[in-house]
């Protein structure tokens, strides 16, 4: 940058110095401020001095690109559609809102193996989680574990506020309609043999949110009766203080509620679901061959199938994501 | 107290009658005539707006009628009562500080109006009521009261004279405050009063004075007055301007006088003439609204098809009501033409903030801090008046940058006010300053002059008739001793060159001592004191430009002595005079003297039988007196002797003609307004350059005009004949007008206030709107226009005039008496002297300057800085292109606001030296430049552009799954705040592109608020904020900065947003530099 340094004034912000001194002279302050003569840098963007400062950052930047761009070769992605529309999927029995449960397995096979950490998020598509009365539509109170918020939750969860003259708890339309498909992976051994894969729940979530933001109502007594005077969301099978057999996982601090409730910001999206954690250097993640996923679609009556199909309708996915550039 | 009583029976009776009757003292005239007292207004003058009960209504009124503010209001009320997505406090907040912020300065501004009132209306005053004199304040006094005033009081209200100390009941007033004329002016007591010198007298006076109903002409006054002397048969004497003491004029040289209230308060001339203090606009401030409704008018587009879009997606029903997302038992029964109503005002109030609220307080913050620097700028420290500069409104400073027309005041504005004598021409032989002529400057105060040129009898001659030509008094109480020192005598004049020219002739050796008897005293070069006898004096006027007196010698000899201007003078002298003495003449006019030819001629005895008779008739005549005496005068005054001529300086202020200069190279058109005569104005302007030598001047004066019979034609002729002139010489329209003035011959226009009023008022048919539109043809293709004999209130008409031009320019109006305050108020920007005059100029003005040179930094440097400030300013916030309710308010107010503030405040991308040596600069920002179309359509699709880099390029790093090394994923508020993110720094970053002058203030404050900005997000993600119902931003802007992704993507976004303005800063100095080279 071509800079030059104005100092106009020596009297650099001095202290005001009245000529006469004794009589009270109305002469304002010779101030550098006060007479805008502060000592200014000017600088002057020209060609000359922009072209060679792009150049520098852009020079900076090539190796900075290079990496990103190799970390991101490594990733390897696989994307299972699970929803079941096509009528040759195992799937497409799910459509029908008689069964329920339903159960379904897809098998598909990994090519090249997967080295580091896995994740596996699921994806929904058009839901609109950024709908303003759905974002809106949650008692951060209540999830905070304010009790009188428990029994009394926020005008914003209607209508998800109440059911059966009770609170429910978690409240709100986003609550409501938590992604609740169980998803189980198995490996196909050698012999054909099933063997599942460790999915871990936990370590999905913020750690903020899970330590902070969320808390489970005070108290020291079993969840189910800190949760006693509630309801159960109405499209939920299972009340909140049944998420999860391990206490530190469970009520409001579970970590698949949790990462829910933390709203997508598009239509399209994906959320964390497991963890498949690497186990030691020799082996990798997951080895290349034949997988079984197993579908859990837990369809609670007639009448909610409905609104479930129009989602099914869909695009229901499974991603793994393998490789990370950031280990 | 009986008047009182009655006064409330039968008020607000006969108000409104074409004629008032006063009667002098309160006292009913005859026990048979029924007393009817009419109702006046009381002596109270009122300037200020509100009072304590109505100032919050009224202000309030006041405040909302702003566009800006009726629209925050009106989204505030939506957001109250409407669910919307925004809460009611983020528009709330910024609205309650700005009208609070606003009506506390103007509650302050109202007092300071209130404490000035109050200090006139309380003034004491002294009435005679009861034979005794009566200490009141000025508020108190009432039509009819008789007042005493004393000298050098100014009048309380418009008084008739009854009586003054003096034999022949005469006065004597200036008018400097009303009219700028300085000078004293005689003013008469009707006859029949003049005895009436005592309190008790006068409070015997049984009269009642009939006169018409108060009207603003300052020289109009019809009256009568009946007195009733003893139960006699009334004696009714008509009263004319003559008697009339205005209210707001100061008694010279009388010691007292008594008058009669005949208007007060409100309704005396002066109040008549002075305009209300209204609330002015600046030119960017309309620009702001005019942005403001193209603003307003997307807003509404966008929300209605933001709204239809709403519907069209929620045809399907899915999209409506998804099961995971269902509406309320309500929502589902409100009326559809309603929800969709409701809809629409949410979008309004969502996108509301494309009209930033913060605008108008940063605005606001930066006129009223940025006058400070006006205030605190050492260049307009004038040591004489111990006073800087003061502002009396910071509304416009950016309109100093904007002026097209300049008004001044001459009288104390461009000139100091006194007259001096520079150097006289005897025979030809120049005579400069006190030592003899050399061509040289000689300017030592030398011993008496030393005369080897002129003959010395003809130098004696020439000076005894600058002694003996005038009509100065000599103030009385110096002559008390007879002759003095002549130091000490003071001279006073109806025109303040005569007495320059009589000082003139002191420092030649004659030096006039006064007027005894009818004996006129010079004292001359050998101390003797020489009489000679006045016998007529023939006046000066302005249609005959000389004046003459007629004197007799001691020996006997009658002389005639004229003095006048040169065209008045040369048609009446032996040719062969002339040559010598013209040169001298133009030479000294060019120069911006005021020069006057000097006369004589002998009259033989019998001749002067004649003349004397023929005088005596003339003045006699009691129809057409006039025309008869001036058949008489003109007779007189032929075959005369040229002696020689003087020139007289009317001192210009200090570096008056280099302002005029500056001014005029800035482009503007500096027009003169004056109360003063013609003579003198036009001699101000050679001198200050405002007519140039070679400028051809236009008159349209009464001089040109009452030359013809029909004054109307006349000035139909000339009015077409001048513009067919201009319109020769300027055959293109006014655009390349600025050019055109370097190049063509300059045309100054002067015009008198009767002319005006003829062309302004003259016969209401279509001829009068004719008038007026070639008039302003003519006047705009004028570089200079002189009016003179203005009235205020014309003064303000000229300026209303050129307001409502075609394009309306931005006028300025600079003036120090009260006489300048009509058109100061009418102009956009008003600046006031702080001169002599009194304060009343710079009460009211906006700006006040202690000279008129300061005007040219004033309006170069500082009006140009503020004004390309604002321009940014304005443009930045409009610019500044949605979430959490705690952000959109900080981001406004905190984020972004501080830095622009800073850049307004310092920003100076030329240097303040430059600005005021090179004027032309000021052309580039002339008419609203920076704020047209151009530069604010580039500023929207920049913010348009730079929308859609933000969104789309953070949509599309969302459209990856995951940004975080442990997989873990970001919300829709994350979302939002790297948008936020980027586009805080862009903005900031963008401010710190355009700032051409970093102090250390706004490095400060550009680095201090984007450090502010990250701190103040993490301490708003960093806490359970426990009166927060929703913990949106709950470790968002934390876990954000853990992702190198969305790092880099901040980095990039920023980049690329930012570059097309690099671009464009680059491309400009590249193509500078190649216009240079």
């Amino acid at each position: 940058m071509a800079m030059n340094y104005n100092a106009k004034d020596e009297v650099d912000g001095g202290p005001p110095c009245p000529p006469g001194g004794t009589a009270k002279t109305r002469r304002p302050d010779n101030t550098a401020f006060k007479q805008q003569r502060l000592p200014a840098w000017q600088p002057i963007l020209t060609a000359g001095t922009v072209l060679p400062t792009f150049f520098i950052i852009g020079l900076i930047f090539i190796p900075i690109g290079i990496g990103i761009f190799v970390t991101s070769n490594n990733i390897r992605e696989i994307e299972i559609d699970y929803t079941g529309t096509d009528p040759s999927s195992p799937c497409y029995k799910c459509l029908s809102p008689n069964v329920t449960p339903c159960i379904c397995t897809i098998n598909f096979t990994l090519d090249q193996s997967f080295e580091g950490n896995v994740f596996m998020y699921y994806g929904l598509s058009n839901f609109y989680q950024n709908h303003r009365r759905y974002v809106k539509s949650r008692d951060d109170g209540q999830l905070n574990g304010d009790p009188s918020a428990l029994l009394n939750p926020s005008k914003e969860c209607e209508p998800y506020r109440r059911n059966e003259d009770k609170p429910i708890a978690p409240c709100g339309a986003i609550a409501n309609s938590m992604f609740n498909d169980t998803l189980e992976l198995f490996q196909v051994g050698n012999a054909s043999d099933l063997m599942p894969i460790t999915l871990k729940k936990k370590g999905i979530a913020w750690w903020t949110d899970k330590n902070v933001k969320f808390r489970n109502p005070p108290g020291t007594d079993p969840l189910e009766e800190r949760f006693k005077g509630t309801t159960k969301p109405v499209n939920w099978v299972k009340p909140v203080y049944m998420l999860d057999s391990d206490e530190d996982n469970n009520g409001f601090i579970n970590e698949d509620f949790i990462v829910w409730m933390r709203t997508a910001a598009l239509p399209t999206f994906r959320k964390l679901y497991r963890l498949i954690e690497r186990k030691n250097d020799l082996h990798p993640t997951l080895p290349a061959g034949r997988y079984y996923l197993n579908i859990t679609y837990i369809i609670l009556n007639t009448l909610h199938v409905l609104f479930i199909s129009s989602i099914v309708n869909h695009l229901h996915t499974v991603d793994k994501n393998t490789g990370t550039w950031s280990l | 107290m009986f008047r009182r009583s009655f006064n409330r029976f039968c008020a607000g009776e006969e108000k409104r009658v074409g004629t008032r009757t006063v009667f002098v003292g309160n006292h009913p005239v005859s026990e048979t005539e029924a007393y009817i007292a009419q109702k006046f207004c009381d002596n109270r003058i009122i300037s200020s707006k509100y009072t304590l009960w109505n100032f919050l209504p009224k202000n309030l009124f006041e405040q909302f009628r702003r566009i800006a503010n009726f629209y925050f209001l009106i989204i505030f009320l939506i957001q109250v009562t409407v669910d919307t997505p925004t809460s009611p406090i983020t528009s709330g907040l910024p609205l309650f500080f700005v009208i609070t912020v606003t009506a506390i300065k103007q509650g302050y501004e109202d007092w300071l109006r209130h404490r000035a009132d109050n200090e006139v209306n309380k003034s004491t005053v002294y009435i005679i009521e009861n034979a005794k004199r009566v200490k009141k304040e000025s508020e108190k006094i009432k039509v009819g009261d008789i007042v005493e005033v004393q000298a050098d009081e100014t009048f309380p209200c418009d008084l008739i004279l009854l009586s003054s100390c003096t034999v022949d009941g005469t006065c004597y007033v200036t008018t400097a405050s009303l009219d700028g004329e300085s000078n004293c002016k005689t003013h008469y007591a009707v006859r029949d009063t003049i005895e009436l010198r005592t309190v008790e007298s006068i409070d015997n006076l049984r009269a009642a004075i009939e006169c018409e109903q108060p009207q603003s002409d300052l020289y109009k006054f019809v009256g009568r007055i009946n007195i009733y002397s003893n139960s006699l048969e009334a004696v009714a004497r008509s009263l004319g301007p003559e008697n009339l003491l205005l209210k707001g004029a100061t008694l010279k040289n009388t010691k007292k006088i008594y008058g009669v209230a005949v208007y007060t308060g409100m309704e005396t001339k002066m109040a008549l003439n002075y305009q209300g203090k209204s609330q002015k606009r600046s030119a960017v401030e309309k620009s702001i609204n005019a942005f403001l409704i193209v603003y307003l008018f997307i807003l509404l587009t966008k929300a209605a098809i933001c709204t239809t879009l709403k519907y069209v997606w929620q045809s399907t029903p899915y999209n409506d009501e998804p099961w995971y997302n269902q509406k309320t038992q309500k929502e589902r029964e409100t009326w559809k033409v309603l929800k969709m109503f409701t809809d629409f005002l949410s979008f309004m109030v969502l996108f509301n903030f494309i009209i930033p609220v913060s605008m108008y307080v940063t605005v606001e913050m930066q006129k009223f801090l940025g006058s400070f620097f006006i205030s605190w700028d050492n260049d307009f420290y004038d040591e004489e008046i111990n006073e800087g500069a003061l502002v009396n409104t910071s509304d416009l400073n950016e309109e100093l940058g904007q002026v097209d027309y300049v008004f001044t005041d001459k009288t104390g504005t461009l000139t100091e006010n006194s007259m001096e004598f520079i150097e006289c021409c005897i025979d030809g032989h120049k005579y400069k300053g006190v030592a003899q002529e050399t061509d040289g400057l000689s300017q030592t105060d030398g011993p008496l002059p030393y005369l080897d040129r002129a003959d010395k009898n003809r130098e004696e001659l020439f000076l005894r008739a600058l002694c003996l030509c005038h009509t100065v008094e000599v103030k009385p109480n110096d002559t008390v001793d007879g002759v003095t020192e002549s130091s000490e005598l003071t001279y006073m004049s109806s025109s303040p060159d005569e007495i320059a020219l009589v000082k003139g002739a002191k420092k030649y050796g004659f030096t006039f001592v006064g007027v005894q008897n009818g004996y006129m005293r010079v004292e001359n070069q050998r101390k003797e004191i020489e009489e000679y006898e006045l016998l007529h004096t023939l006046n000066f006027d302005s249609v005959r430009r000389r004046m003459s007196v007629i004197v007799k010698t001691q020996s006997g000899d009658i002389l005639l002595f004229c003095k006048g201007a040169d065209s008045a003078v040369f048609p009446r002298v032996q040719n062969h005079e002339i040559d010598l003495i013209k040169v001298h003449v133009e030479h000294n006019a060019m120069e911006g003297y005021r020069t006057l030819c000097i006369a004589f001629k002998e009259i033989a005895p019998d001749d002067y039988e004649r003349v004397n008779r023929q005088l005596i008739e003339a003045k006699m005549a009691l129809q057409d007196r006039e025309e008869k005496m001036e058949k008489v005068f003109d007779e007189i005054e032929t075959d005369m002797h040229l002696i020689g001529a003087t020139a007289v300086e009317d001192k210009l202020q200090d570096q008056a003609a280099e302002t005029i200069e500056a001014l005029h190279a800035a482009g503007l058109k500096v027009w003169v307004l004056t109360g003063d005569k013609m003579e003198t104005a036009k001699s101000t302007c050679y001198a200050c350059r405002l007519f140039q030598t070679n400028t051809e001047l236009l008159e349209l004066t009464t001089k040109t005009i009452e030359e013809s019979e029909r004054k109307e034609d006349r000035l139909h002729e000339l009015l077409t004949e001048y513009r067919k002139k201009l319109l020769r010489e300027f055959p293109k329209s006014t655009r390349s007008l600025k050019k055109a003035w370097t190049e063509h011959q300059e045309y100054g226009l002067i015009i008198d206030g009767s002319t005006l009023s003829l062309i302004l008022n003259s016969s209401q048919d279509s001829g009068s709107n004719n008038y007026r539109s070639i008039f302003l043809q003519i006047c705009m293709k004028c570089t200079a226009v002189l009016c003179c004999r203005m009235a205020p209130l014309q003064k303000a008409q000229i300026v209303r005039m050129v307001k409502n031009l075609k394009g309306s320019p931005i006028t300025l109006s600079i003036g120090d008496g009260a006489n300048d305050v009509s058109m100061i108020l009418e102009s956009h920007v008003g600046i006031g002297i702080k001169g002599k005059e009194g304060r009343q100029a710079s009460r009211n003005s906006d700006y006040a300057v202690p000279k008129f040179k300061h005007l040219k930094k004033l309006l170069l440097a500082h009006g140009h800085l503020y004004y390309v400030r604002i321009a940014h300013l304005v443009q930045y916030f409009f610019y500044k292109p949605l979430y959490d309710a705690a952000y959109l308010t900080m981001y406004n107010i905190c984020f972004t606001s501080l830095p622009i503030l800073a850049y307004s405040l310092l920003e100076q991308h030329i240097n303040i030296d430059t600005l005021t040596s090179d004027p032309r600069l000021y052309m580039k920002i002339s008419g609203n430049a920076m704020l047209q179309l151009g530069p604010f359509l580039y500023w929207t699709f920049l913010a348009a552009f730079e929308g859609t880099v933000f969104f789309f390029g953070t949509y599309f790093l969302f459209q990856t799954t995951s940004l975080d090394e442990n997989g873990k994923v970001y919300g829709n508020w994350t979302f939002g705040t790297i948008i936020f993110t980027i586009l805080v720094f862009t903005v900031t970053l963008k401010l710190a592109l355009d700032t051409r002058f970093w102090t250390w203030i706004n490095h400060l404050v550009i680095w201090g608020s984007l450090a502010f900005y990250v701190f103040f997000s993490f301490f708003w993600g960093g806490i359970i904020w426990p009166f927060l119902k929703q913990q949106r931003m709950y470790f968002i802007f934390a876990q954000m900065l853990s992702s190198v992704s969305i790092w880099l993507t901040i980095i990039l976004l920023i980049f690329v947003s930012l570059s097309p303005e690099m671009l464009r800063i680059v491309l400009r100095s590249v193509r500078r530099r190649k216009s240079e080279s």
